[in-house]
C-alpha cells in the first residue's frame, strides 16, 4: 500500500471515527484498520500523532535494527577470509647456499610461488646501469636486495598486472617476460616495458645467517 | 497487466482452487491466451530459446554436482572420472560445457536484437535493465563453472579475473584476498565458487521472472516498433508463438547437440586438460570464447592517465564496457524504436556489431604489434558508440515514415 492510499484510507477512516480507543491503547494514536485486509497499520503523520516520539522510536528501532544486522551479516562474510590453516603459513625459512650462480629456484609463500635467483656479475652490472628515469615504478638495486647479499633477489614471482607467473631469462630486459599480456621485466625484476603498472613485488624477507633467507 | 481476464473456471472443482490460487488462471493468461503481435519474427524466439537452455545448464549441472569433487585435490580428476566413469557422465558433461557456450550465442542474439528493434525503449526500460542483470549473472557463473575442472585455463582465469579487483583503491587487496580465501587461488577459492556455482542459476532463474514479468506489463515489442493499436494487431500466444518458439529450440539444438555429440572439447582449451599448476603460467592464457571483447578492452588499456594507473584504468574501461548498457535507454533517445525506419542508425548498428566481432577476435590474438594498437581503436569506437554515436543520431537522423499499425505493416501492401 503507497503512502498515499494510507494517507487517504486514514483521512476516511477518521472521518468515520472508526478508530476505536482499544486500538489507540494498543497501537497508539493515529493507527488506522485496513478495512479489507483488517491489518493494522500505523497512520502516516496527522496532527492527531505524536509526531516526535514516533519518529524518535522508529529512528532508534531502524538504528539498533541496522547495527544487529550488520553483526550478523559479518561474521558470514569474514568467514570468506584466509582461515587459520592459510595463515598457518606465513613465514617459512629457505636455504640459499644450494643455487648456483646464474640459477634460480621457485619456492612457495603463503601458497604463492617466489623466485630467488642467484643473479651474475653482469646481471647485477646490468640493473645497476639502468638510470631511474627510465622506469615506470623507479627502485634503485640496492632498494630491492640486501645489503652484502646483492647477487640475490627474492621475488613474488606473480606478475604484477593480473598475477600470471612470468618466465625467466627472457624478454627484451634480460629478466622476466610475462606471456600473458607481454610485460617485460629486468635484472632486478622491474618492470620495464608492457601494462604491468609495478616492479615484481620483493616480499619480506631477511637473512637469518649468512646463506639461511627467513620470508615473512 | 490484462484487465479483463480470459479464464473461466470450467468446474466446481476448477472454481474452487483458483478462488484460493489462481495458479491456472496466471497460466491461461500468461502463458496461453497472451495477446502477441503478430508479425515477430525468428529473433523473438531466442527469449524461449534462453529459458530452455537456463533448463539444461540447471538439470546437467546438478547431476555433475553429484560426482563432481570440489577439492584441488580432486577436482580435475573428478571431472575425467565423470567422462570416463559414470554412466552417460560423458553426454552430461559435453551438455554442460556445450551448453555454456550455446547460452551464450543465445545470449548474444538476443541482446543485438533488443538494440536492432529498440526493444530497450520506453516503457521496456526496467525490461532491458534486468536483462543486463542476467548477461552480469551469467557471466559470473559461466566464469566460476569454468573454473570447478581445475585444469591449467580455469586455475588462470581465477588468478587474472579475481586479480582485476586488486585495482580497486584502498579496498583492493583486502577484497583480493577475501574473495580467494587465501593470499592466492587455491583450495577455499575453488570450494566457494563450486557452492556459488550451483547457487548463481536458480537466482538467474529468479530475475528471468521478473524480466518476464517486466515483459508482460506493456507486452512484446515488434519488428515495425510501432505499439499495438488494437487486437488486430495480435495473435494469443499459444499455439502461435509456443509453436514457433518451439521450433526455434529445435533449430537451435541442432548445432548444439552437434557440438556434443561430435565436438565437445573444440570450444574449449587445450591447456585446460592439463592439472592447474600455480607455479608456471600456459605461455598463451586466454578466456572462453564469450569474454573476448570485454577481454580485449581490458587489455587494451596499456596506458596511465592523469593520476590512474595502467591497471585502475583498465579495470574501470571494462566494468564500464558491460555497465553501459544499463544506460542505453537513455544515450539513444530517438523516439522510433526499430532500426528498420532509422536509415542512419542502421548502418551504424551495423558498424558497431563488426566493431564488437573484431573485438572478439582481437581478445584472443597475442597482445602484440598490429593487435595492440587495432584493439584500442575497436575499444575507443566501441564506447564513442554509446556516448556519441547514438545520442547525436537522435538528434540529426530523420526517420523513415512508420507504418498506423502492425496490421498495416503486415497487410498493408497486399491491400494497397
Ligand atoms: C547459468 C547456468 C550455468 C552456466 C552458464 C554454467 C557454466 C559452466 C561451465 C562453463 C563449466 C565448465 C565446463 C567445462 O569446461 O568442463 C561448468 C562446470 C560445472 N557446472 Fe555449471 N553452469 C551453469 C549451471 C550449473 C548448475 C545449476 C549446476 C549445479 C547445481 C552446475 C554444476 C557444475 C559442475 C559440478 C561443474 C564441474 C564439472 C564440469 O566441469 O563439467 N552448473 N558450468
Ligand atoms: S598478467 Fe602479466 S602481463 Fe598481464
Amino acid at each position: 500500500m503507497t503512502v498515499q492510499k494510507v494517507g487517504q484510507l486514514t483521512d476516511r477512516l477518521r472521518a468515520a471515527a472508526v478508530d476505536s480507543a482499544r486500538a489507540d491503547d494498543l497501537w497508539g494514536a493515529g493507527s488506522v484498520k485496513c478495512r479489507s485486509t483488517g491489518i493494522r497499520t500505523l497512520a502516516t503523520h496527522t496532527e492527531h500523532s505524536s509526531t516526535n516520539r514516533r519518529d524518535f522510536l522508529y529512528i532508534a528501532t531502524g538504528a539498533v535494527g541496522a547495527v544487529g544486522a550488520a553483526a550478523v551479516v559479518w561474521p558470514l562474510i569474514n568467514q570468506l577470509n584466509p582461515d587459520a590453516s592459510t595463515l598457518a603459513l606465513a613465514t617459512i625459512e629457505f636455504d640459499v647456499g644450494a643455487i648456483e650462480e646464474g640459477q634460480s629456484v621457485t619456492i612457495t609463500w603463503r601458497g604463492l610461488p617466489v623466485f630467488v635467483r642467484h643473479r651474475t656479475a653482469a646481471e647485477i652490472e646490468e640493473a645497476k646501469a639502468v638510470p631511474l628515469a627510465d622506469l615506470k615504478d623507479p627502485e634503485t638495486d640496492e632498494q630491492r636486495t640486501k645489503p652484502d647479499h646483492e647477487q640475490w633477489l627474492v621475488m613474488i614471482a606473480s606478475c604484477t598486472h593480473l598475477g600470471c607467473v612470468p618466465v625467466g631469462e627472457s624478454g627484451d630486459f634480460d629478466g622476466w617476460f610475462c606471456p600473458c599480456h607481454g610485460s617485460h621485466y629486468d635484472t632486478a625484476g622491474r618492470i620495464r616495458r608492457g601494462p604491468a603498472p609495478k616492479n615484481l613485488v620483493v616480499p619480506p624477507y631477511n637473512f637469518v645467517s649468512d646463506t639461511l633467507v627467513q620470508i615473512g | 497487466m490484462s484487465e479483463h481476464s480470459t479464464y473461466t473456471p470450467n468446474n466446481a472443482v476448477e472454481k474452487w482452487f483458483d478462488d484460493r490460487l489462481p495458479v491456472v488462471r496466471f497460466a491461461k493468461e500468461h502463458l496461453m491466451d497472451f495477446p502477441t503481435p503478430k508479425n515477430l519474427n525468428y529473433f523473438w524466439t531466442f527469449g524461449a530459446i534462453l529459458v530452455m537452455c537456463l533448463g539444461i545448464q540447471i538439470v546437467t549441472g546438478i547431476i555433475l554436482a553429484m560426482h563432481y569433487t570440489p577439492n584441488v585435490a580432486m577436482a580435475f580428476d573428478s571431472v575425467e572420472h565423470i567422462r570416463r566413469d559414470v554412466n552417460g557422465g560423458r553426454m552430461i558433461q559435453a551438455f554442460h560445457a556445450v551448453g555454456a557456450s550455446m547460452f551464450f550465442v543465445a545470449l548474444y542474439i538476443h541482446i543485438f536484437r533488443g538494440m536492432y528493434y529498440g526493444s530497450y525503449k520506453a516503457p521496456r526500460e526496467i525490461l532491458w535493465i534486468l536483462g543486463v542483470l542476467i548477461f552480469l549473472l551469467t557471466m559470473a557463473t559461466a566464469f566460476m563453472g569454468y573454473v570447478l575442472p581445475w585444469g591449467q585455463m580455469s586455475g588462470w582465469a581465477a588468478q587474472v579475473i579475481t586479480n582485476i579487483f586488486s585495482y580497486i583503491p584502498i579496498v583492493g587487496t583486502p577484497l583480493l584476498e577475501l574473495l580467494r580465501g587465501g593470499f592466492t587461488v587455491g583450495n577455499p577459492t575453488l570450494n566457494r565458487f563450486f557452492s556459488l556455482h550451483y547457487l548463481l542459476p536458480f537466482v538467474i532463474a529468479a530475475v528471468v521472472a521478473l524480466h518476464i514479468w517486466a515483459l508482460h506489463v506493456p507486452g512484446n515489442n515488434n519488428p515495425v516498433g510501432v505499439d499495438v493499436k488494437s487486437s488486430r494487431d495480435t495473435v494469443p500466444f499459444h499455439p502461435y508463438y509456443t509453436m514457433k518458439d518451439l521450433f526455434g529450440m529445435v533449430l537451435f539444438l541442432i548445432p548444439f547437440v552437434w557440438f556434443a555429440f561430435f565436438a565437445p572439447d573444440i570450444l574449449g582449451h587445450p591447456d585446460n586438460y592439463v592439472m592447474y599448476n600455480s607455479q608456471v603460467t600456459p605461455s598463451h592464457i586466454v578466456p572462453e570464447w564469450y569474454f573476448l571483447p570485454f577481454y580485449a578492452i581490458l587489455r587494451a588499456i596499456d596506458f596511465n592517465f592523469l593520476f590512474i594507473n595502467s591497471g585502475l584504468l583498465g579495470v574501470i574501461f571494462f566494468g564500464a564496457s558491460i555497465l553501459i548498457l544499463f544506460f542505453l535507454p537513455w544515450l539513444d533517445t530517438s523516439k522510433v524504436r526499430s532500426g528498420n525506419f532509422r536509415p542512419m542508425f542502421k548502418w551504424f548498428f551495423l558498424i558497431f556489431l563488426v566493431n564488437f566481432i573484431a573485438l572478439t577476435y582481437l581478445g584472443a590474438a597475442p597482445a602484440e604489434g598490429i593487435y595492440v594498437i587495432l584493439a584500442k581503436i575497436c575499444t575507443a569506437y566501441y564506447f564513442i558508440h554509446f556516448l556519441v554515436i547514438l545520442p547525436v543520431l537522435s538528434r540529426i537522423e530523420t526517420p523513415a515514415p512508420l507504418p498506423t499499425s502492425i496490421s498495416e505493416s503486415v497487410l498493408g501492401k497486399a491491400h494497397a
